[in-house]
């Protein structure tokens, strides 16, 4: 993990209060409605131009989508965390800044049910198209096996 | 249906083409839904999950020990990178320090397990294009390959090999020699390879050109590993951000030039005699001593959040570990190469005939479980 | 040794003719008995050719291929035909299922046929039409309707596109495949089958036609759809093409079929380009096997070396290559026939 209070430093010109800082000085942490301008200020002005990774953490108390974004030149690694609200888990989409976030946000959607807003297709990946509830949520019930 | 009325009044219909998920070349469970113009491809929608075994959940009621065994279910065709990715993951989280032969060792295993995938990915990519002869030719070399691992660790191609803190292996007698001759006839077979299928001319002209993805494009789709490097872009995790031990070694980075089929086949065959060159330099200046870290009987990972990530056989392999402080993982995700490279496949493919598409779609080189953990 | 067969068959003249039928009861009953014995010479070197074709894959594959099933893994496909026989037939439900049945049986039909005026030795041919070159191409040739019916049949994407595949490559290919030929019969001006064999007592055609051999291999190995141009199968793109969904015993008739068009073509090869049954010391028609067999080994060395062409490439191959140098070859015949007469007439030579 590169040091985020570099990019911080910069980011804060434009955006000023919308980001700030996780607690553990890891990770740079956006509210779910800034995302998309965000990632695409990074994108477009700093180094971490290639998205490494995206998924989502469901927390007790909030969800989280997370985004690693490398620098390909040294590997470099940041990480963006949007929050957001776990009754209604909705956030931009990213597709048009990355090609390969279509396939991981239908991923993320299809696991953890958050709802990427302006996706070209947003449908099931892994699972099968009828499979109900969203398997890597904290609160879906895993079924033992039935044993014969 | 679309029907299209070309200008001599003739009609044609498209239609509609189910690749899979029983095909001969989907290399596992993969399905493709192909919209055919008579021999072109219009469309292409990719269908994965057929072997989603919910990786990702199971790890949450596992501890990181038994989860190891797990990770080379993923891409089987590679499973000491993924045991390896993991691994690192853990112990990056728990701050363990590998002693310096565990991490010889590792990169041994690990550029012969490499190895062992690119020449599943060429002997494929011929096969898919009716060349029975080279497959059988790199299978015969792989099968050497997987005799070595059962010496060391008693598995062929689940190998677990790897634990947290280091290996619990130490290199066994008789491997070492076995080794060598493996790597001095290398070189020789792979030769004899280029000479049955690289430089053929039905072979060139049904890849060279076909499946581009210029340097941005492949940027775009997150494509990594020989992929990435096939469209020109010069990024190794290896190179860019040593792990291990792998700023010891000396060894290139091949380059393709125009990111088509061929490039991303031939980039396999340049990276095989790269990764014997790590390994002869590994076997060289191998340390002695131990080979496991003194880690705790119970591995605990404190409270926070780790990515990590290495240059697997198909890609960035990346860990995303979620620790509450626990002995499980409150949230592992597993970021798959083949996942992703499977996504800049129906670009690829479209347009094209159908062999063409067959083609694209071996020279990105997936394996279903990775796809689908 | 050299009359061997000949005289067998004619002792069963004989035979026949004891019974009192008159000359053309005879003639019918000896053609009869003539096609049985080609039939059963062709499933007997198609069991050969299939197990050869295993071994010498193995042999170029660094293995060994069957070396099981009774010795040296001979009776390996023994076993596997009474595998396919006893395996259920399978029609699909959408077929269409007189046109899809049909063509199992049909497949074989022009493969036999056009056996039928190869002269496997000196006087060894069942008829020896005037017109047996022609008779050839223009048998070979319904082969292509019969696939096509077996992908139209069994109401299959992949078979579909497997049939199309095969009309649009047989039907090119046989223009530079007639082609071939035509140097020859410029050269023997007969289109009789022992005509042409007796033609090359001196020097066998594939000296004075090297171009026109050349195209022949190419363009009839793409009439069997083998080797690098078998595209209507292309197990990698359409599974196995129009015979995706064929099983069992219906199976087991395409299967042979691919074998006997195989041995038929290097037969036609055999005999209009390496001298037929001519050859010193052995008997005829050991000189006609041996020429044969080469050229069918020569077919599987081609299959298990090169990858599959494409469809483009595969058209590309026929109409800019190989139809204009075959028709120079036919130019530059015609050229060397002339100017070979002049000179004799001249009596320079």
């Amino acid at each position: 993990m590169d040091n985020i209070n570099v990019l911080v430093d910069t980011l804060k010109e434009k955006f000023s209060s919308k980001i700030s800082v996780s607690d553990d000085g890891q990770s740079l942490v956006v509210s779910s409605a800034d995302i998309f301008p965000v990632l695409k200020e990074i994108k477009e002005n700093t180094q971490y131009n290639f998205l490494a990774d995206l998924t989502a953490v469901d927390y007790p108390e909030r969800m989280e989508v997370v985004y690693h974004l490398m620098n390909i030149k040294d590997a470099g690694l940041i990480r963006v965390k949007a929050l957001l609200d776990k009754s209604d888990p909705k956030i931009d989409s990213v597709v048009f800044l990355w090609d390969t976030a279509n396939v991981m946000e239908r991923e993320t959607y299809d696991l953890l049910g958050v709802i990427f807003e302006g996706h070209p297709d947003l449908k099931r990946i892994l699972c099968p198209d009828d499979f109900e509830g969203h398997p890597l949520r904290k609160d879906y019930k895993v079924e033992p096996a039935v044993r014969q | 249906m679309a029907i299209s009325n070309q200008e001599s009044g003739f009609r044609t219909q498209e239609f509609v083409l189910n690749m899979g998920p029983q095909h001969p070349s989907t290399h596992g469970v993969y399905r493709a839904i192909l919209t055919m113009d008579g021999e072109y491809v219009v469309d292409v929608e990719n269908v994965v999950g057929y072997l989603h075994r919910g990786m990702e959940k199971i790890a949450e009621d596992r501890t990181y020990t038994q989860f190891i065994p797990y990770t080379d279910r993923m891409d089987y065709l590679a499973g000491i990178l993924n045991n390896w990715g993991f691994v690192m993951t853990v112990e990056k989280a728990m701050g363990i320090e590998v002693p310096e032969r565990a991490e010889y060792i590792r990169v041994i295993t690990g550029e012969l397990q490499r190895i062992a995938s690119h020449l599943v990915m060429v002997a494929s990519m011929a096969l898919d294009l009716n060349g029975y002869t080279p497959w059988m030719y790199a299978f015969y070399d792989r099968e050497k390959i997987l005799d070595l691992f059962e010496m060391i660790c008693g598995s062929r191609l689940t190998t677990s090999f790897m634990r947290v803190g280091g290996v619990p292996n130490d290199i066994p007698e008789g491997f070492i020699p076995k080794l060598e001759k493996f790597l001095a006839e290398l070189p020789g077979r792979a030769d004899d390879f280029d000479n049955v299928i690289t430089g053929n001319e039905i072979f060139v002209g049904r890849t060279k050109g076909v499946g581009v993805l210029d340097a941005e494009a492949a940027l775009s789709f997150g494509l990594t590993g020989p992929n990435l490097r096939a469209s020109g872009v010069n990024f190794d995790l290896r190179k860019a951000q040593p792990y291990s031990v792998y700023d010891r070694f000396d060894f290139e980075v091949p380059l393709g030039e125009n990111g088509d089929s061929f490039d991303r086949y031939n980039l396999r065959m340049l990276e095989i005699r790269q990764s014997a060159r790590i390994i002869r330099q590994a076997l060289d200046t191998i340390p002695e001593g131990d080979i496991m870290a003194k880690v705790p009987k119970v591995l605990k990972v404190p409270k926070g959040e780790t990515y990590c990530h290495i240059e697997g056989s198909k890609g960035l392999l990346g860990f995303y570990l979620v620790s509450d402080g626990g002995t499980k993982p409150y949230r592992l995700h597993l970021h798959s190469p083949s996942f992703v490279n499977l996504g800049a496949y129906p670009k690829m493919a479209k347009g094209t005939v159908l062999q063409d598409a067959i083609a694209s779609l071996a020279s990105i080189d997936i394996v279903l479980g990775e796809v689908d953990r | 040794m050299e009359n061997f067969f000949v005289n067998i068959a004619g002792l069963i003249r004989d035979l026949i003719a004891g019974f009192g039928l008159n000359e053309t009861l005879v003639y019918l009953a000896m053609v009869i008995v003539k096609f049985v014995a080609v039939l059963v010479f062709v499933l007997l070197n198609v069991v050969v050719l299939v197990y050869m074709e295993r071994r010498v894959a193995g042999f170029f594959q660094e293995r060994l291929g069957p070396n099981r099933v009774g010795p040296q893994g001979t009776l390996q496909l023994v076993m596997d035909i009474f595998k396919l026989l006893s395996k259920e037939d399978i029609v699909p439900a959408g077929a269409d299922k007189f046109v899809y049945k049909a063509a199992a049986y049909a497949i074989f039909v022009p493969t036999i046929l056009v056996y039928m005026v190869i002269p496997f030795g000196k006087g060894m041919n069942v008829i020896d039409l005037n017109l047996g070159l022609f008779y050839i191409l223009a048998i070979s040739s319904v082969t292509t309707m019969i696939i096509f019916m077996a992908g139209w049949g069994s109401r299959n994407k992949y078979s579909l596109v497997g049939g199309m595949r095969a009309i649009a490559q047989m039907v090119s290919y046989e223009i530079p495949y007639v082609f071939s030929f035509l140097g020859v019969i410029m050269l023997t001006g007969s289109l009789k089958m022992s005509t042409i064999v007796e033609a090359q007592q001196g020097v066998w055609f594939i000296v004075l036609q090297p171009i026109a051999f050349i195209v022949f291999l190419i363009a009839g190995n793409a009439e069997i759809n083998r080797g690098p141009f078998d595209l209507p199968e292309g197990e990698q793109e359409l599974v196995a093409g129009y015979h995706t969904e064929y099983t069992a015993g219906r199976f087991a008739m395409f299967y042979m079929a691919e074998y006997a068009n195989l041995l038929a073509m290097a037969a036609i090869g055999a005999t209009v380009f390496l001298g037929g049954w001519q050859g010193p010391w052995l008997p005829g028609w050991l000189w006609f096997f041996i020429k044969m067999y080469a050229l069918v080994f020569g077919q599987m060395w081609v299959r298990w070396t090169f990858p599959r062409i494409r469809v483009d490439h595969l058209m590309h191959l026929n109409w800019k290559v190989l139809l204009p140098v075959s028709l120079a070859n036919i130019v530059v015949t015609g050229i060397g026939i002339k100017v070979y007469q002049m000179v004799r007439m001249m009596g320079w030579w």
